[in-house]
């Protein structure tokens, strides 16, 4: 009794400590209750402690000890166990929480069958799957945007562009190309090792690595012959990691024809007398270059050299006789670009670095290393192919005059000669020019970037 | 043994109610600010094409352009020299005037060397200096150095706002009652609403000069307040979408978010293509923006916008 009361009323006692082992272990056994009570944090209950185990010592062993040990075992193990229970309960809920809804926006959305339709059905919208190749069914436009010029060169300037990727790299990379620029090519053809029918992409019987670069070059080059010849004028090749303006290809390439056997991209000048077309960067083909060039490969005449693929190329382009064109704009500015913006318009290459030598043409750092209209840059990560999208196509100063004025390219020049276009917005802009005597404006080729009406066209 | 054993399963119960009461709350708590936020703030669109050409012909559009004309307050501090550089090279080349001010003389560039270290008192000898210097201009713009901003969108934006009426425009943040604009997206201040600050800081009681000592307020909260009681809001900028205009953080960012919540419609479910600030880029990230906004563009596709702005004399990366 004696024992029992002042126990129960003080739960905050030593736990673990069993009578017998308290008195068995002799000096000790003083130390261990003390440290355990000191736990609890009250010295108070440390004394309490002391008095309780020495009423205790005087207390037949067995029967009151046992006893309060038990109780007050009792009072501190179940309010133990209840905070015990009250932590592992709020972590399982919790890990049990996060994994259903963790689940739910991991499968972005997935997980509802009906969403995965809804997705399929937008995609159905916006390309036709055929033959492994996505035809755009209709390329992107914006709200209030008069884009016939960008549209007539869509029809005019038909371009298939394939992209050189891997089965490793269809969601890493090659998705982030489908959802941005590819989606304003007429054709888009995803060149792998591996057939993927979902993505689409082409499986062209090689393995992966760098060593085998060109051979995926020539097949994917003789694929996009044999199946879609007649269906493009053009044919581009890019890398996952590739950003291409394609309505600033249409701009240059407008003033060529499919027939002339020429080649355009970001030209080095080593290994081949005209020069090749730096693979990064991409390049594009005329029909007449890549009927040559699988025209070549028949006769021997190109072979495969070694697994530098543009070099490669670029020596087999000089061998069937087809010519390294001038990509640049009317400006002399380049348009291909073999590195990300930011390297172009603020790094300042070493001058021991490669890229000095290799430029077919004079290097510019700075803001003139690029064409307003631009084509490409490459080494683009997936967050950079969403901010090119968002620089080239959306984000704009209103209302901005350009400085640099963009020559209309032949090709169109000659359809729209008999057209009389809106003369009456092109000649406001014209005494708005005069007015603020923008020498600048005249200096880059013949003017008017928009409907090139007739007037305009006078030199 | 069994008392344990049942205080251990009260506990569990006990812990998952607890768990799920905090996460339900967790989950309601936001949507239940965006419903006051929606109620609260005051939004500012630019006019629509339609509405411009409703309400005015095109030679009267021309002269709305020529009498929008932006002051751009540039707080700089030495501390902050190379963005003081990069603004110097970019954006502000586009502000109708642009001004430096700054805390300490610097050798390397040049600005209103205002002497002050107090940010929000150096703020006020700012903005009563770019008032009694404005000259005909009705609209000013305060901005730091780590904000790039498009001053033709901004133009766009209070094109058809008469520069009269209290306008204090950008992205609007909740400090418990009080709604303020923040600063490293750029503030807008249309002339009266100066003129009544102005006069306010005159005012002690209201607006004091150093702020309270024992609870210092961020300048952009100070000129909430001091604006709050001479009657002029903040409204938050927006595009007709209801996109926000004003954006304190950097456009990689955003595209980081948006990749994560719109993966199929990145670039729409994103930014406004008519977007007026972005903050906390690095100098060359505002270098590459300079090209993207101003520079690179598709061929062929064209706005006919019913305001037109030139290229700025001397310059070579717009």
């Amino acid at each position: 009794m004696v024992c029992a009361s002042p126990l129960v009323s003080k739960p905050h006692l030593t736990e673990g400590v069993s009578p017998n082992t308290a008195t068995s272990l002799g000096d000790g056994h003083l130390k261990r209750p003390r440290r355990s009570c000191i736990w609890s944090g009250i010295a108070a209950t440390a004394t309490h402690c002391l008095l309780s185990f020495s009423t205790c010592a005087a207390c037949p062993r067995v029967k009151c000890c046992q006893a309060t040990t038990w109780i007050s075992m009792k009072a501190v193990g179940s309010r133990f166990s209840f905070y015990a229970g009250f932590v592992v309960g709020t972590f399982t809920l919790y890990v049990f929480l996060r994994q259903v809804w963790f689940e739910r926006t991991d499968t972005g959305g997935f997980a509802d069958p009906g969403e995965f339709q809804q997705q399929l059905e937008e995609e159905n919208k916006i390309w036709k799957k055929e033959r492994s190749a996505l035809f755009n069914l209709k390329h992107p436009h914006h709200i209030g945007e008069d884009s016939h010029l960008a549209d007539a060169l869509y029809k005019k300037v038909r371009i298939l562009c394939w992209v050189m990727t891997g089965p490793n790299n269809l969601e890493k990379k090659a998705r982030h190309v489908k959802y941005t620029w590819s989606r304003h090519c007429n054709i888009v053809i995803f060149m792998s090792s591996v057939d993927d029918p979902d993505f689409p992409t082409v499986g062209l019987g090689t393995k992966e690595g760098r060593d085998q670069l060109y051979w995926k070059t020539i097949r994917a080059f003789h694929y996009a012959y044999e199946h879609h010849a007649e269906e493009a004028d053009w044919f581009l090749k890019a890398d996952d990691d590739t950003y291409v303006v394609v309505d600033n290809l249409r701009w240059i390439l407008a003033n060529y024809t499919a027939q002339d056997p020429i080649y355009f991209g970001r030209r080095f000048k080593p290994y081949a007398k005209q020069g090749y077309m730096s693979g990064g960067a991409g390049y594009v083909l005329s029909r007449e270059a890549l009927r040559r060039f699988v025209e070549g490969f028949q006769n021997k005449v190109c072979t495969h050299t070694t697994s530098v693929e543009d070099l490669a190329m670029g020596q087999c382009m000089e061998k069937v006789g087809v010519k390294a064109g001038d990509s640049r704009d009317s400006a002399h500015r380049e348009t291909f670009h073999p590195f990300v913006p930011e390297s172009h318009l603020t790094g300042k290459f070493p001058k021991s670095f490669w890229y000095w030598s290799y430029c077919y043409y004079p290097i510019v750092e700075g803001p003139q290393c690029c064409s307003d209209l631009s084509v490409s840059f490459h080494y683009v990560d997936a967050a950079g192919m969403y901010l090119l999208e968002y620089y080239a196509y959306h984000l704009r100063a209103f209302g901005y005059r350009h400085r640099y004025q963009s020559p209309t390219p032949k090709g169109l020049r000659l359809e729209q000669s008999g057209s009389q276009g809106s003369g009456k917005h092109q000649h406001e802009l014209t005494s708005q020019e005069k007015e603020r005597g923008q020498a600048e404006h005249k200096e880059d080729g013949p003017p008017g970037d928009a409907p090139p009406a007739a007037p305009q066209e006078g030199n | 043994m069994l008392s344990e054993g049942s205080s251990f399963m009260k506990g569990m119960v006990m812990g998952g109610l607890f768990c799920l009461v905090l996460s339900l709350m967790g989950s309601f708590s936001p949507i239940s600010d965006y419903k006051t936020d929606n109620h609260h703030h005051h939004h500012v669109k630019a006019a629509s094409k339609e509405e411009l050409s409703r309400r005015f012909s095109d030679s009267q559009v021309q002269g709305l352009n020529n009498q929008i004309r932006v002051y751009c307050v540039i707080m700089v501090q030495p501390k902050n020299l190379i963005y003081w550089a990069t603004v110097i090279e970019t954006w502000s080349k586009h502000c109708d005037k642009a001004e430096f001010y700054t805390s300490e003389s610097s050798k390397a560039l040049e600005a209103i060397d205002l002497k002050e270290k107090d940010d929000w008192a150096r703020l006020r000898k700012a903005l009563k200096h770019a008032y009694e210097n404005a000259g005909d201009l009705r609209w000013f713009f305060v901005a730091q150095p780590t904000t790039f901003a498009i001053i033709e969108n901004l133009k766009y934006l209070i094109l058809t706002k008469d520069p009269n009426e209290p306008f204090y425009l950008g992205k609007t943040m909740k400090s418990g009652e009080l709604d303020y604009v923040a600063y490293d997206s750029g503030i807008v201040l249309s002339y009266e609403a100066l003129k009544r600050l102005i006069n306010v800081f005159q005012d002690e009681e209201k607006c004091p000069e150093k702020g309270r000592a024992l609870w210092k307020l961020s300048e952009d909260k100070q000129l909430a307040v001091c604006l709050k009681y001479t009657g002029v809001f903040a409204e938050n900028g927006e595009d007709a979408h209801g996109k926000g205009l004003f954006n304190s953080r950097t456009v990689d960012s955003l595209i980081a978010d948006s990749i994560k919540d719109n993966p199929n419609d990145v670039v729409e479910g994103c930014c406004s293509d008519l977007a007026v600030t972005f903050s906390g880029m690095s100098p060359n990230q505002m270098h590459v923006m300079m090209f993207g906004v101003y520079r690179l563009r598709p061929y062929g596709h064209d706005f006919h916008d019913s305001l037109a702005f030139y290229p700025p004399e001397g310059s070579d990366n717009d």
